[in-house]
Parts: structure tokens; C-alpha cells; sequence
């Protein structure tokens, strides 16, 4: 049994409610934070536990908050973005559904390193019951003094605010999203200035994702040290993995970074193997947007190394046989699906979610959906595959956020790994054509 | 101060110039095209994407190049930064797809669109677009509407540069139209019912790219290249009272703000200006303007004729006829031409 960290308490009844989460061991973080350490001092913590953001992309989270400006006279701001929309990830909804505190804990103990005095969580639109939630635990946590004016008797203030969306997965961008809560349409903004030298209000901004906020709880409770302990190498911790699709036991499973990926797959303790006797086909390791591997490169890299739930292993061959850990929604295909299905679906997402900002996503999304349409509909020709490879390829790398490069990243590895489907697809056409 | 070179020139610049600014310091073939960027207007740009330039090396304290190909209308130049423009395929090749995703739901209506001759997106198809499309679906359309008795927005044709929203922003009290839905179904519109009616709303037309608004007054009037471009002044209490007049004969067909060598108009005018005064003896007529802009309009007939050029360009074309070199070695007439330097 791997550790839990997140989860821990998770079945534990009544641990929405602060006494229940208090009693076992809740706002620990806050009080050794306040009262015995430094705000930089926190920081260090959590750049010694060598935290990535558990968002997507990655980045070192110590790091992250020491490029704050702190030279800046303007008001600083933490904001967790809670706009999970990744299609296939679903892990901070179950962490802020069942466990509500842990993300309260988690803004008050990061705030107070940053020096933020007022923060906030973006959540989308659609966890509206979520966020009434969120809204209780908010509520509990200024009646005992851990939010407001003098958090502990200390000189330390915070006032926390939840902040819905309106439905849309740009707003999980986070410049998006630091628009949307100015009251703004959700366009992306073009970087640099980065957030943290003018983020919200034109003022030092921190984003995170609402699992690596979380995580600093454990982080600030047993320290950085001891946290870089669990994992292998530069992905250390623990991460929450939504495991979905044809599996026998989907759901969300608090991993050790560097659990085996064919572990993961096949013990009872996390998936449970493939549904229905079936056998593995593909498998999208980190949400929507990263690229499909097949079995054989999913199990193994390139190299036969047996791959691991790390940052690193999965990433290993880059995208010509690699993936990305991403936020982690473990999208798993059986031998039965169909990749070119599998991928019009994601193509129509992403055409239907592009802010339409800047000129090769909002109109090569479309584009892709379509010509994936015609190999779905059995009206493809032979011609649209390389087409399709060659309107990714315009779309990747050439846009303002990376919705262009989510959008682009999928086709590009079904076609790189699956052309045969594609071909069959045409192949079918044809047949379809001479009825 | 920051030194850096654009495809092998050297220039220098203030601190916080953009890479796009910097190239238009050079001038002629190595400046970015802009599609949203306008210099009059703040915030602009990093939409269209068709500025895209490589950053072979960020600058001379950290040389290493940048990741990805770069806004050059947003970014800012470092000292020893070294920009590829022209010179690297990477970027005509990224170009040459913006063009084409731009191109594929535009109608393509040129032949009775009121901006063509003096339409970027027109020029930029001919540069770097392909004479055929690959795209074999139906485009998306929208209804024309009036938004406002004097502008008529054409959807359809419209590229979300943005430009015209930031008019309204930074050039009126308040703002009534922006930019509805997302994805390829964003539109520009105004709020329920409401018209674009302000001293300075003229001002979406000439900074519009497109054909997208244009002016009701002009609409179908005449091909912009029939038409003479004067400049001429009067006393305006709300603007400059600057402006180009674009005659036929002795007739106003319509009046607009000056643009620069870059498109850009640097001192808007007033609607005054623009709508009310179609008469020639309202304005004081300076001479003829010059069109510097590499457009169809720039190829004045007027202008003076640069007789040692045309003499080149004659045997040039005889060379071709002549068996001598192949057609595809050259351009043709119109495009071989450096526009901005054969106004004489």
C-alpha cells in the first residue's frame, strides 16, 4: 500500500465538517506555519520537497513562488484554480468535495508564505455544488479563527473568497482565468508579464492547482525533506491519479510518484485491470491533451525500461514515443475502442472550447473536427490523413496559450501511433462509396 | 538602449521597443506583417499571429534561443537578441499556415468587398497564401448588420484582430460593441439593441484590417483604386481636421483618417470629418497623398514615373519573353516592385 497523504482521512465520516477534520490532525500546517516559521521559511519547505504543480504542466511550485515580486509595494494574491476541466480529470472535485478543509488548510498555510492578505479560488461553473461547499468550510474556518483578522492571535490576516466560472475550460488557463475574475471576458493573456509580476489587478500573483495547494499541508507538517523521500528522483510525492475509462475499477487513487504504469493498470489495488477480459489498447496518461501511447509504449519505453507514474519516465522519448504526466487523468482504452472515435470527440471539445483569440486555434479546431467528422462518417479519403497531420502541425506551437497545443497534441499522436486506424477508416469509406 | 540584428541587420533601439518596431526602424521586405497590432492604439496585437518570428538567440546575458516562434508585435528586444524573419523557414512556413486559417472562413468576396486594394489580409494572401484552398467544408457566415447609421459590419469577413474594440475602449467614453461567443463562432456585436453611435466610432472603419466594417456613406461607390487620394485639413474643434479625401473627379467619395507607410493611422479623426463634409470646398486641399502602404492602390497612376526603373523592369520582361530566363525565376510586374520606394 502506497502512502497517503491527501486521502488519508478521506472515508473517515463527517471529515467535510472542521471538528471532525481538526481532530484528526486538521490545521496542523496553519499553526506550525504561523507561529513557529517564517513566510520564506514555508517557501523553502516547499521548494526542499521538490513539489511539482499538479495542474499539468509541472512546474516546480517552490520555484514558482520565490519569482513573486516581493519588491512590489501592490497588494499580492494566491489564487487556486479549481477550474478543473481536462476532460478525464476529475481529482480536485473529489478532494474539495470529501475533504474540503484540506484545501482551506492548504490556501491559509500558502498565503501566509506569499504574504497574499486576500485569496481566492476559481472554480468552474459546473461544480456549483462544490463551491457551496467550499463556501461551508470557508464559513467554519472564520468562525474559529483560522481565516479573517488575526489568524491564531497572530498578526496575520487573510480573507478568503470563492469565485465560480461560467463554463468554460480556457478560464483553467491561468491567465484566462485571472481575467475571468476580473470580471473580464476569459482570453488568455500574452505572456510575459508573467502572474508573478502582474497577475490579478495588475498585481504579483500566484496560481496554483488545488492538489498542489493541498499538498503543501503534509509538506509543511512533516517537512520538505521528508516529503522529496517519497518518489523517485525529481517527481516526488504523492499525486492524485482519476483513473476512467475501460477499467474495472475507475476512480480516483492517491498514488506514490513512481508507481509502475502497468501496476497501476492491473493490481487491485488501483484499476483493477482491463473490463470484460478484454486487453489493453491505448492509454491517455495525463488528461485529454496529452498524447495516446499504445500498449507496448505505455508499459515500456522505448528503451524497454518498464515506465513509471513519474514526470520523467513518461515523459521519456518525447512525444515521438512519450507522454506527459499532465494532470494526471488516466484515460484507459480497450481493445474494442476506436482511436479515431476516441479522437473526434476530443476534437470537437477543444473546437468548441477555443476562446477564438488567435487565428490557428480558433479556426484550426474547427477545421480538425471537421476532416475527423469525414472519418467517422465513412466520407474520408486517403488525402486527409497527411491533411489533418499538417493542420496540427500549423496549430502547435503558434498560438498565444497552450489550448492550441492540447488541441494539436492528440492528433498528432493518434496519427503517429495509430495511422492504420485512420487508413481502415478510409479503406471503410471506399467500401461505403461502391454500396 | 539594445542591440540586436533581424535577419543579419543590425539596428539599434530603446529598451522595451518590440521586435516589430525594431524591424520597422529597417524597413522594406524584413518587417513582419500585422494583422492586429496597431501602434496608435495600446495593447494591441499577439492575436493573429501572422508576426510570428524566431528568436535565434534571446540576447547576448543568455543566448539561448526562445522555445517557440515569437509574437514580434509583443515582444520585447534584448541586447545581442537575434531575430529571424525572412530568412528562417520555419517562420514563412508557420505564415503561410496563420494565411491559410485565416483564409479558411473568410468568403473570399473580394470582387465586391469595399476593402479590396487597400485590404491587409488581401495582401497577405498574395504573399504567402496558396492559390487554392484545402478547405472543403461549408465557412461560416453571419448576417450583415448596422451597427450604427454610418457602419456596416460584415461579420463574415471579419478576423477578431480586436482593433476596433480597442477604438472604442481608448477612444470614446463608452464602449457598446465587443466580441460575443468563442472559438470560430466568436463575433463582433453590440449589446442588445444598442447602435455604435459616438464623435469618433469612424474610426473602427479605418482600423479595421478587413472588410468586416465599412463605411455606409462609401459602400459600393467605387474600387478604392479609382478613387484619388488628396490630402487635406480643416478646422475641426473635436479632431486634427487632418484627413485623406478620396476623390473621383471633383466629388468627396469618402474621407478617412492618414495612414502611415505601416497602414496606421497615427491621429484619428472625428465623424464630423469623416461624414458631413463631402464637399470639396469644406477642405483645404494640400496635394496628393502619397500611398505608401504595398497595396493595389499604392501603384498610383499619378504618381511621378521612375523612368530608369521602368527601363529595367522592360528588359527584364523581355529576358522572360526572350527564352532567356525561365518565368518562374521572377515575379511578376506588380509584385517585383518595391512599393515604398517607387513613389518618387
Amino acid at each position: 500500500m502506497g502512502r497517503k497523504l491527501l486521502l488519508e482521512h478521506i472515508n473517515e465520516p463527517g471529515i467535510q465538517t472542521f471538528e471532525v477534520y481538526r481532530k484528526k490532525g486538521g490545521y496542523a500546517s496553519v499553526e506550525k506555519a504561523l507561529k513557529t516559521m517564517k513566510p520564506d521559511d514555508v517557501t523553502e519547505e516547499v521548494k526542499k520537497s521538490g513539489l511539482r504543480g499538479r495542474g499539468g504542466a509541472g512546474f516546480p511550485t517552490g520555484m514558482k513562488w520565490s519569482f513573486i515580486d516581493k519588491k512590489s509595494e501592490k497588494p499580492r494574491y494566491l489564487v487556486c484554480n479549481a477550474d478543473e476541466s481536462e476532460p478525464g480529470t476529475f481529482k480536485d472535485r473529489y478532494l474539495m468535495e470529501k475533504i474540503p478543509h484540506a484545501l482551506i488548510e492548504g490556501m491559509i498555510t500558502s498565503s501566509y508564505a506569499l504574504g497574499a492578505k486576500t485569496s481566492y479560488i476559481y472554480i468552474r461553473g459546473e461544480y456549483m455544488y462544490v463551491a457551496m461547499i467550499l463556501e461551508k468550510a470557508i464559513e467554519e474556518a472564520y468562525a474559529k479563527g483560522f481565516l479573517g483578522k488575526n489568524i491564531l492571535g497572530t498578526d496575520y490576516s487573510l480573507d478568503l473568497y470563492v469565485h465560480a466560472g461560467a463554463g468554460a475550460y480556457i478560464c483553467g488557463e491561468e491567465t484566462a482565468l485571472l481575467e475571468s475574475l476580473e470580471g473580464k471576458r476569459g482570453n488568455p493573456r500574452l505572456k510575459p508579464p508573467f502572474p508573478a509580476v502582474a497577475g490579478l489587478y495588475a498585481c504579483p500573483t500566484v496560481v496554483n492547482n488545488v492538489e498542489t495547494i493541498a499538498a503543501v499541508v503534509p509538506i509543511v507538517n512533516m517537512g520538505g525533506d521528508e516529503y522529496s523521500k517519497i518518489g523517485v528522483g525529481k517527481s516526488t510525492g504523492t499525486k492524485l491519479i482519476s483513473a476512467s475509462g475501460h477499467i474495472n475499477k475507475p476512480g480516483v487513487y492517491e498514488i506514490e510518484l513512481g508507481v509502475p504504469v502497468e501496476e497501476f493498470i492491473y493490481s487491485e489495488e488501483y484499476c483493477g485491470g482491463i473490463w470484460k477480459g478484454r486487453k489493453l489498447k491505448a492509454v491517455i496518461a495525463g488528461g485529454s491533451s496529452v498524447p495516446i501511447l499504445p500498449t507496448d509504449l505505455i508499459l515500456k519505453t522505448a528503451k524497454g525500461e518498464p515506465r513509471l507514474m513519474t514526470y520523467e519516465s513518461l515523459a521519456d522519448g518525447g512525444f515521438a514515443t512519450g507522454t506527459m504526466l499532465g494532470s494526471g487523468g488516466f484515460i484507459v482504452l480497450d481493445e474494442t475502442a476506436s482511436v479515431v472515435e476516441n479522437l473526434y470527440t476530443f476534437a470537437r471539445f477543444y473546437h468548441h472550447e477555443s476562446c477564438g483569440q488567435c487565428s490557428p486555434c480558433r479556426e484550426g479546431t474547427g477545421w480538425m473536427e471537421k476532416i475527423l467528422h469525414r472519418f467517422r462518417d465513412g466520407h474520408a479519403k486517403k488525402e486527409d490523413i497527411d491533411l489533418l497531420w499538417d493542420v496540427q502541425r500549423k496549430i502547435e506551437g503558434n498560438t498565444i496559450c497552450p489550448l492550441g497545443d492540447a488541441a494539436a497534441w492528440p492528433v498528432a499522436s493518434a496519427i503517429r501511433h495509430f495511422r492504420k486506424e485512420f487508413e481502415e477508416a478510409v479503406m471503410n469509406s471506399l467500401e461505403l462509396a461502391h454500396v | 538602449m539594445a542591440k540586436l540584428t533581424i535577419d543579419g541587420i543590425e539596428v539599434e533601439v530603446p529598451d522595451g521597443t518590440t521586435i516589430l518596431n525594431a524591424a520597422r526602424q529597417i524597413g522594406g521586405k524584413i518587417v513582419p506583417p500585422a494583422m492586429c497590432y496597431y501602434s496608435s492604439l495600446k495593447e494591441t496585437g499577439g492575436k493573429c499571429r501572422v508576426c510570428l518570428v524566431k528568436v535565434a538567440q534571446g540576447s547576448a546575458k543568455d543566448p539561448r534561443p526562445m522555445p517557440k516562434l515569437v509574437a514580434s508585435c509583443r515582444t520585447p528586444v534584448a541586447d545581442g537578441m537575434v531575430v529571424q524573419n525572412i530568412t528562417s523557414p520555419d517562420v514563412l512556413e508557420a505564415r503561410k499556415g496563420v494565411v491559410e486559417m485565416l483564409l479558411i472562413n473568410h468568403p473570399l468576396d473580394c470582387p465586391i468587398c469595399d476593402q479590396a486594394g487597400e485590404c491587409d489580409l488581401q495582401n497577405l494572401s498574395y504573399e504567402h497564401g496558396l492559390s487554392t484552398s484545402r478547405y472543403e467544408f461549408e465557412r461560416r457566415t453571419f448576417e450583415k448588420i448596422d451597427i450604427g447609421d454610418k457602419i456596416k459590419l460584415h461579420m463574415t469577413r471579419c478576423i477578431l484582430c480586436y482593433r476596433c474594440v480597442f477604438v472604442a475602449n481608448q477612444l470614446t467614453k463608452e464602449r457598446v460593441h465587443g466580441v460575443l461567443d468563442r472559438g470560430d463562432r466568436a463575433e463582433i456585436s453590440t449589446y442588445i439593441q444598442k447602435a455604435v453611435d459616438n464623435d469618433f466610432s469612424g474610426n473602427m472603419i479605418d482600423v479595421c484590417p478587413v472588410g468586416a466594417l465599412t463605411d455606409r456613406t462609401f459602400r459600393f461607390k467605387s474600387r478604392v483604386w479609382f478613387t484619388k487620394p488628396m490630402d487635406a485639413h480643416r478646422n475641426c474643434s473635436k479632431c486634427s481636421g487632418k484627413v485623406v479625401l478620396w476623390m473621383k473627379g471633383d466629388d468627396v467619395l469618402r474621407v478617412t483618417g492618414r495612414k502611415d507607410q505601416h497602414g496606421e493611422v497615427k491621429e484619428f479623426i472625428c465623424n464630423e470629418c469623416r461624414f458631413e463634409h463631402k464637399n470639396i470646398n469644406d477642405w483645404t486641399v494640400e496635394g496628393p497623398r502619397h500611398i505608401d502602404h504595398h497595396s493595389v492602390i499604392s501603384q498610383n497612376h499619378y504618381e511621378k514615373i521612375d523612368l530608369i526603373k521602368l527601363k529595367k523592369e522592360v528588359e527584364r520582361q523581355l529576358e522572360f519573353q526572350s527564352g532567356k530566363k525561365h518565368l518562374t525565376e521572377g515575379n511578376g510586374l506588380t509584385q517585383t516592385d518595391n512599393h515604398e520606394n517607387n513613389q518618387g
